[in-house]
């Protein structure tokens, strides 16, 4: 399989993903928070 | 008027920042295909010899300073009674959001120190390298540049969001 980041597009595609991906995970922390004081 | 440096630092980070990513994007939209093109031309020579070391020189000291006022300016941030370096390292409540964005930051700098400017010395010829280490240290070089590029996406994601109250309640 090719690697995505041997093309500029696949990179900047993984970029946004990735992005998805932690915001999902940033999102359940500040959710986990609420209430919590912190 | 209560005086407080967080506006230095924000300044002075967004501007080392968009050097450094600015370069980043450069190597990776432009130059990457322009030396592909100029190597079947015969004619990379000059990039190598005149573009490259000062891009790379603004490059990765800017990493550093961006990083050192990105370091300023969450430590002078007080929430919750904790130092908001601390807090945004460690992923605590509200500052997750950007302190994942300094956590990918950190990583593409370390990514720039000890991967991609160590292999560059040595494609450059910045320090002495045979062919066949040259060789080596292409890929190395290549894939840390484009990860640092897809981090980017991310990191600026976080840099944008992460750190206003105005733009908080995508994290509810």
């Amino acid at each position: 399989m090719k690697n995505p980041l041997d093309s500029i597009w696949g990179t900047v595609v993984g970029g946004f993903v990735l992005t998805a991906i932690l915001w999902f995970i940033a999102r359940w922390i500040v959710s986990s928070s609420l209430g919590s004081g912190v | 008027m209560e005086f407080n440096l967080d506006w230095v630092f924000r300044w002075f980070h967004i501007m080392a920042g968009i050097m450094w990513i600015g370069l980043l994007y450069f190597f990776n939209f432009v130059n990457a295909a322009a030396v592909k093109e100029a190597t079947a031309a015969g004619e990379a020579g000059p990039i190598s010899k005149y573009v490259m070391p000062r891009a790379l020189l603004f490059f990765r000291w800017g990493a550093v300073v961006t990083w050192i006022f990105g370091a300023a300016l969450l430590g002078n941030y007080r929430g919750a009674g904790e130092n908001g370096f601390v807090a945004a390292f460690l992923l605590h409540g509200a500052m997750a959001p950007i302190g994942i964005g300094a956590w990918l930051g950190t990583i593409m700098l370390l990514n720039v120190w000890l991967v991609i400017w160590p292999n560059q010395k040595k494609l450059l010829g910045i320090v002495p390298a045979t062919d066949e280490e040259k060789a080596k240290a292409r890929r190395p070089a290549f894939l840390a540049s484009r990860v640092n590029t897809m981090l980017s996406i991310p990191m600026l994601f976080f840099m944008a969001t992460g750190f206003t109250s105005q733009s908080q309640g995508i994290y509810h």
